[in-house]
């Protein structure tokens, strides 16, 4: 019964997503308030609707209906509850219908918080976001739908893969959908923008808390991902450029770009058209990772189950959506006023670089992650792969830049600054970090010069970033506590998230040139070290868990003359089959200690234990760092200027603010 | 100059998508053969009989077309192509095959069961001869010409299909080749 | 503990993930470099793995050979050729610089030096008109200020 509730209110909200995708638009074609009205009551309603089927397929996994083929396909009775209830989004149909429902939640957001928004705005956006949900309703209930019955019933389900029976499945993937779905927002924007022919810095200032409320939780999510990853893979790996990751790094990295185009924008009216650019493209490169994820075209061990008529149905999807954006981009454009002009050394000119990189970051991903897709067209006998050490190379040369431009843009003035000016400003900056680097370098060693140099950058901008609360709290007239009591929100989330990448870029490069590792046999009473570390086997047994028999390895570990405990253990999952390793993990601030235990294995001194011991120097300060950059999203998101609620405008719209050409 | 940078991404987009859906037609597993109009690797294999017995060596490849399966007794999909190498071999076209990864016990048991169309069987206990051949897995067969050379690669078992449409016609050019 | 072990053994009867100490060359030097080696490699049967992180069969006949051949005394460039010539360039997870990857080597670095020429034409083209260089004047600030409504 709760599927066929659950399924009827799916194709009721089809409906009204129908409706919603032609009638505000309609009504801000003719200027009639009702019909512009009947949008905002719409996108409530579709949310209701996809909320109600959303808990329909919830409980049926809570209960474990396997008459549902769904739930038998992806939980087993003998999986904890939790992991039950995360399955309902740990398979192809489950995904969507989250994919649908974060979608519908974001419209209603619009709907409520929107009404500061111009109305023939607010209901064009609607509309666009009513065509998406259309889409991928469509998508959801022709091509994959979760109620789907199963005939005989059978007594027990097949286990989820037991990779993902962990808390970061209840995390990871419904933040990052926030994040993908959270740029269709900003792609509304862009449209409607497009379709009024207006981009000015009120409607860069609307759309800036979107693109916010949408890159925080992306940021999250991938943090989130990557912490996973190391901790339950098993050999400690934290970024692999797996087409699925880049899937996700892929929009972030535009979305970080449109973060900083819309701020000129909307202080100088200028890059409107670049910016609505940017909106388009984060969405569509979510669109695209989602047509990567599930069509097959490209190996991937995130992959779900493929099928290539959700491939064929999906690329229609995106050639709908970014085809008819990006034709509207090549008409209207072009007529968007263009705002005021900038010189060479500004803030603007800042921005803009941190663009052009982040655009040429973007492509290494790009690139890396398609072209053996555009190989496999262009000369089919000589396939190509494309790795970590792609990426690893091509992507630093171009990082480097844009994290010394990190510390330096802030430092600009707005419109025109003088490169003297500049200089004085960043000499002491440049003096201590030139300090840091000797000193680093003398302590590396030539060899691992360019850890140096990645441990500076990261110096650089912690620095940075500290520099420009300094700057703001001493103001013209010395340090004031009213200075300190009066920052914006949105200094302190410029600090947060700059910092951020400073602490992100140096565990990079800590782990990237110190860490170190040993693979052995080991027996009890033995002891080996990697790096710092020292690690003796003190014992080892059989457990049972809940649905998996394991076998658990203690370990003493030392470093530093302290020593503590650790356990690991490889787990058969019995329903399924199928192993997984859990590592034993040494959290410190300084680095982790990593034992992971392996099958038997033979070697000279008789049966033993494959064992990996790590240390991984920093790779705490990566996540940390992700973790400060949304939070000095959310800082910002929280600034009463951006406040999505805030209070109505006014005046209708500012003429250009500075004359232009 | 102007307009065409706004007409710029419609483009580039629409070369991706072009691409993109180019992408969904092909496997990309599947990997092309590097052996391709290239003389055979050389390799001389055992066979599956106890205490090794006569294999075949690759210098053999020589005087008539020949195909080379590569299977194995924990194959899948190889007892769904056992017919067709059956048919194969009824209608005169000699059949290689190398055990890949298998003990000669097992192979011996799945051809006992299943029938042997092979006119010889080598182990390639090793896997050894299977990466020069730039084997991925099983069951794969390679077409080798008159000359000893490497014309033509099925990933995958051989269906009735495709022996017919394509293999075979290729196996009766070669053998009306000089 | 013996029988532990044993029992463990039958339990996992498939090898974990990666390189595993059995493999491994006596000589550390060489050792290194097939770990080098081995994490270009990619496992040919698998999800975009090196041989070096991947726990297939194939991948560790891979792993084997890489070091055999580093054993006889190959360079590294050898051995990479070496198995290059049995899979294609598709064992690569670092790509040949070649015409066919151009784009691929040279096309984040194009953007950037387009986009930087283009943007630097474009402001020598229109110079800024107003000379100040403050950040803001009060009256455009008023201004902002009057879109995002009253601040406190």
């Amino acid at each position: 019964m709760l599927a066929e509730i659950g399924h009827f209110a799916l194709i009721l909200s089809l409906l009204v997503a129908l409706a919603q995708s032609v009638l505000p638009m309609l009504g801000a074609i003719r200027g009639d308030a009702a019909l512009m009205a009947f949008g905002r009551s719409a996108a409530g309603l579709q949310a209701l609707l996809i909320g109600l089927s959303f808990a329909c397929l919830m409980t049926l996994f809570g209960q474990a209906d396997f008459s549902v083929a769904l739930v038998a396909n992806h939980s087993a009775l003998s999986q904890p509850l939790p992991y039950r209830l995360a399955a309902t989004w740990g398979n192809h149909e489950g995904s969507m219908l989250l994919w649908v429902l974060v979608l519908s939640i974001y419209g209603a957001g619009i709907a409520r918080f929107g009404d500061n928004l111009r109305a023939t705005l607010q209901a064009r956006i609607l509309s666009v976001q009513a065509m998406i949900s259309v889409a991928f309703l469509a998508f959801a209930l022709f091509t994959s739908n979760p109620f789907a019955r199963l005939f005989p019933v059978p007594l027990d389900g097949a286990e989820l893969n037991p990779l993902l029976q962990d808390p970061g499945l209840v995390f990871h993937p419904p933040l990052l959908y926030l994040g993908y779905v959270g740029f269709s927002v900003t792609f509304s924007f862009a449209v409607a923008a497009l379709l009024e022919g207006r981009a000015d810095p009120a409607w860069a200032r609307w759309m800036r808390p979107w693109v916010l409320a949408a890159w925080v939780p992306l940021t999250c999510g991938i943090t989130l991902g990557s912490f996973w990853a190391y901790y339950e893979l098993g050999w400690g790996g934290w970024w692999f450029w797996d087409p699925v990751e880049n899937a996700s790094f892929m929009p972030w990295l535009i979305g970080t770009a449109l973060l900083h185009s819309a701020i000129v924008t909307e202080k100088r009216g200028s890059l409107a058209g670049w910016t609505i650019l940017l909106a388009i493209l984060a969405f569509s490169l979510s669109l695209i990772g989602t047509f990567l994820v599930r069509s097959g075209i490209l190996t991937s061990v995130h992959a779900f189950a493929v099928d290539p008529k959700r491939g064929v149905f999906i690329l229609a999807m995106i050639i709908g959506a970014t085809g008819t954006a990006l034709t509207l981009f090549a008409a209207k454009a072009p007529m968007l006023r263009s705002g005021a002009l900038f010189g060479s050394v500004s803030r603007e000119s800042g921005l803009t670089f941190n663009n052009l990189l982040l655009m040429a970051l973007t492509a290494v991903v790009f690139l890396g992650t398609f072209y053996p897709v555009i190989m496999e067209a262009v000369a089919p006998t000589n396939k190509i792969s494309v790795g970590p050490p792609y990426y690893n190379l091509v992507f630093a040369p171009l990082a480097a830049p844009l994290l010394i431009l990190v510390t330096i843009g802030p430092m600009l003035a707005w419109k025109r600054d003088d490169l003297g000016a500049l200089a004085r400003k960043l000499l002491l900056p440049v003096a201590i970090i030139a300090v840091v680097l000797a000193g680093l370098a003398l302590w590396t060693g030539l060899a691992k010069l360019s850890a140096a140099l990645g441990l500076a950058l990261g110096a650089w901008l912690i620095m940075g970033a500290v520099l420009v609360l300094v700057r703001r709290w001493r103001g013209a007239g010395g340090f004031s506590w009213r200075l300190v009591r009066t920052t914006p929100a949105a200094t302190i989330g410029l600090v947060l998230a700059h910092a951020g990448l400073g602490f992100t870029t140096a565990g990079i490069a800590a782990m990237s040139a110190f860490s170190a590792e040993k693979i052995l046999v080991m027996r009890p009473g033995e002891t080996a070290a990697a790096g710092p570390v020292s690690v003796t086997m003190t014992g080892a047994e059989e457990v049972e868990g809940a649905n998996y028999r394991a076998l658990r390895a203690h370990f003493s570990v030392r470093q530093n003359g302290s020593t503590h405990g650790l356990v690991s253990e490889r787990r058969l999952y019995t329903v399924s089959g199928s192993q997984t390793t859990e590592a034993g993990i040494g959290v410190s601030v300084l680095g982790n200690q990593y034992v992971a235990i392996g099958d038997v294995q033979q070697d000279a001194r008789g049966q033993g234990l494959v064992v990996r011991i790590y240390w991984h120097p920093l790779v705490g300060w990566i996540w940390f760092g992700g973790l400060l950059m949304a939070m000095g999203g959310a800082a910002s998101l929280s600034d009463r200027r951006f406040r999505i609620g805030a209070p109505q405008v006014r005046t209708p719209l500012a003429p250009n603010l500075v004359p232009a050409e | 100059m102007k307009r065409l940078l706004f007409i710029l991404p419609i483009i580039a987009f629409a070369g991706l998508a072009a691409f993109l859906g180019f992408g969904l037609t092909q496997d990309p597993k599947e990997l092309p053969s590097q052996l391709i109009d290239r003389p055979l690797p050389e390799f001389a294999l055992p066979g599956i009989e106890d205490g090794g017995g006569p294999g075949f060596a690759s210098a053999s490849f020589k005087g008539e077309p020949r195909l080379l399966n590569i299977w194995a007794s924990w194959c899948a999909a190889c007892p769904q192509e056992h017919p067709v190498l059956t048919q194969i071999a009824r209608e005169g076209f000699p059949v290689y095959g190398i055990a890949w990864k298998d003990k000669p016990q097992d192979s011996r048991e799945w051809l006992a069961r299943y029938g042997n169309p092979y006119a010889a069987v080598a182990a390639d206990q090793q896997g050894r001869t299977a990466i020069d051949l730039g084997v991925t897995g099983v069951p794969e067969t390679f077409i080798v010409d008159k000359k000893g050379r490497v014309r033509f690669k099925q990933i995958g078992p051989i269906s009735p299909e495709v022996w017919e449409g394509q293999i075979k016609p290729l196996m009766q050019q070669l053998r009306a080749e000089a | 503990m013996k029988r532990a072990f044993l029992a463990l053994a039958l339990m996992l009867a498939t090898p974990a993930a990666a390189v595993l100490p059995d493999e491994m060359l006596p000589d550390a030097a060489q050792e290194a470099r097939a770990r080098a080696i081995s994490k270009d490699l990619r496992c040919v049967v698998c999800q975009n793995q090196s041989i070096d992180d991947s726990d297939a069969p194939l991948a560790r006949d891979l792993r084997l050979l890489v070091r055999e051949q580093i054993a006889k005394g190959k360079s590294d460039a050898d051995v990479r050729d070496y198995v290059v010539q049995r899979y294609g360039n598709f064992v690569l997870l670092k790509p040949p610089v070649e015409g066919d990857t151009l784009l691929l080597w040279a096309g984040p670095f194009a953007i950037l030096l387009l986009g930087a020429a283009g943007l630097i034409a474009w402001q020598r083209r229109a110079p800024v008109a107003t000379p100040d260089s403050a950040p803001l004047s009060e009256a455009e600030r008023a201004e902002l200020d009057r879109l995002a409504g009253p601040h406190n």
